[in-house]
């Protein structure tokens, strides 16, 4: 459908009539019965996947198949944060891409996705940590990936609510990425599904899969709640129900789905304008545009797919952040979600073939998804399109077979 | 929270006591087995979303390993048996099977 452009100009034109002419963000059809490609899962991953089928590969006859409501699963569910400080050479390629396309994505897609890069420390606070992060600094400049190790009393000035001196962690030094920080997690799922909508690809919600089909080892199509849909390939990219629709699909993945939680606190006025994760002490905070410090801490250890947090972590996460951020001790928090993330053996992604030819799978970001919801995406397009794509290769399902790993314990900036 | 009893020392165990231990009943693939095989067991997990058998420890208290059936979408626990289990009990597997009639059963 076409889709008249966000500008100024646009709002001084709506607000002459009440602002009563806005037309629907994205259309809402009915599926249809065939596709050239069907993408399960309209969060960031399934959506960006979609977009940059149609914007690199001119591939527009292709529906996005959602289980509940859009970017309502863990695109919604994050705490925004965006990096690309990794170690390992194939991370850091997706991720940094990832990021890059994060900072022209509001004008890319005509819709303001808040991308704020405000700066992002990874705090040092054991003797083998900042060893570590050091590591990850050279291996950074080596990858092009613009990082450097700060020493306290610039983390310090950076974050002046900060407890530098401890006493059980005191912070001896920063790795510190400039060009790192947060975006509106939901307009990023609104603006993919929005130009998606534009390029004439149908977005369906409130519509479950319920079968996959295929015939001599190739995918013939899927079952939904809302009929069948026949398809020549099928991309999953459905986290945290990876393993269910594999099931569908006849073969297994190396996942296991365990919840992941964070949470907000009430608006205060604004005191930090850096991400802070703080590893050794297992927590991440930032300030939202409300106001509101969000939190992050750790998985639970055990399979689950109930979406919601347990206390004791909510406690563990909190009681080490007071140590070394003293004023947050006072506030009260204002709530708390969870929800459920692939985790893979080495915690890198699966951008991958399957067993069945054409069905493609794109998950196992574990805790570190959002941020690189536009470099999956671009990635996945590029290996369901062409059949291989230099960013993906390395990420293939069948690497732990292999033994290449690609060890990232570093991905949510706690130890899983 | 989640609440398991340990078979051993019959003590009602929160998960802060116990440390989980992931898939139960692995059939271990060893020398001379397929790569595919070998994958399988080390990385390829069932992952349910309903009945999972898992293996806990009892790291607070007892130290030993036991299993668990436990719903992985609701958090209901059915039942604890002694890791020694090359398969879960029939009564268990009955129980699971009332309150689950749509469940496979055990594979």
């Amino acid at each position: 459908m076409a889709m008249k452009r966000y500008s100024v100009f646009a709002i001084a034109r709506e607000a002459m009539s009440y602002h009563m002419g806005w037309q629907r963000a994205w259309a809402a059809p009915q599926p249809r019965k065939k596709y050239d490609a069907v993408i399960v899962g309209a969060g960031g991953h399934g959506l960006a996947t979609a977009y940059y089928l149609g914007k690199n590969f001119g591939l527009t006859n292709v529906a996005i198949i959602e289980k509940g409501w859009l970017g309502g699963g863990n695109t919604g569910r994050n705490t925004t944060i965006i990096r690309s400080n990794y170690l390992q050479d194939p991370s850091a390629a997706i991720y940094e891409k990832a990021r890059s396309l994060y900072e022209t994505m509001s004008q890319d897609l005509n819709y303001n996705v808040m991308f704020s890069p405000r700066g992002l420390l990874m705090l040092g606070q054991t003797e083998h940590e900042v060893r570590g992060y050091k590591r990850t600094v050279h291996a950074n400049n080596l990858q092009g990936v613009e990082t450097r190790w700060i020493e306290p009393a610039e983390v310090k000035r950076l974050v002046p609510i900060m407890n530098i001196e401890g006493p059980r962690y005191p912070v001896l030094g920063a790795l510190y990425q400039a060009r790192g920080g947060t975006a509106r997690h939901d307009a990023v799922a609104w603006g993919y599904a929005r130009a998606c909508s534009a390029m004439g690809m149908d977005v369906i919600q409130q519509c479950e899969v319920t079968g996959i089909r295929s015939a001599g080892g190739k995918v013939a199509g899927i079952d939904t709640t809302k009929g069948a849909i026949d398809c020549d390939k099928l991309g999953l990219v459905v986290a945290g129900h990876s393993s269910v629709l594999a099931e569908l699909a006849g073969f297994r993945l190396p996942i296991e789905s365990l919840a992941l939680q964070a949470m907000v606190s009430e608006p205060i006025k604004p005191c930090m304008d850096v991400v802070v994760m703080a590893n050794t002490v297992h927590g991440y905070m930032s300030q939202s545009d409300k106001g509101e410090m969000v939190i992050g801490g750790g998985t639970d250890g055990f399979n689950n797919y109930t979406q919601r947090g347990s206390f004791h972590h909510i406690e563990e996460t909190v009681r080490a952040l007071v140590e070394t951020f003293p004023m947050i001790s006072r506030l009260k928090n204002l709530r708390q979600w969870g929800g459920i993330v692939d985790m893979t053996g080495d915690r890198s992604p699966l951008i991958s073939k399957t067993p069945v030819d054409g069905i493609f799978v794109n998950c196992g970001w574990g805790t570190g998804g959002f941020k690189s919801i536009p470099g999956s995406g671009w990635a996945m397009a590029e290996l369901m399109a062409r059949g291989h794509s230099p960013l993906a290769e390395e990420f293939s399902m069948y690497r732990f077979r292999e033994g290449r790993f690609i060890d990232e314990s570093v991905a949510a900036g706690v130890a899983h | 929270m989640l609440t398991l009893e340990c078979p051993y020392c019959g003590v009602k165990a929160d998960e802060t006591e116990l440390a989980p231990g992931g898939e139960a009943h692995l059939k271990r693939h060893g020398p001379g087995s397929t790569d595919e095989e070998f994958d399988g067991y080390l990385f390829a997990r069932k992952n349910p979303k309903g009945v999972h058998f898992e293996r806990w420890r009892h790291a607070y208290g007892c130290g030993k390993w036991f299993l668990a059936a436990r719903c992985t979408a609701t958090l209901e626990v059915f039942g604890t048996y002694p890791a020694q289990s090359t398969k879960p009990p029939v009564d268990l597997q009955a129980r699971i099977k009332l309150k689950r009639p749509g469940w496979e059963g055990y594979k």
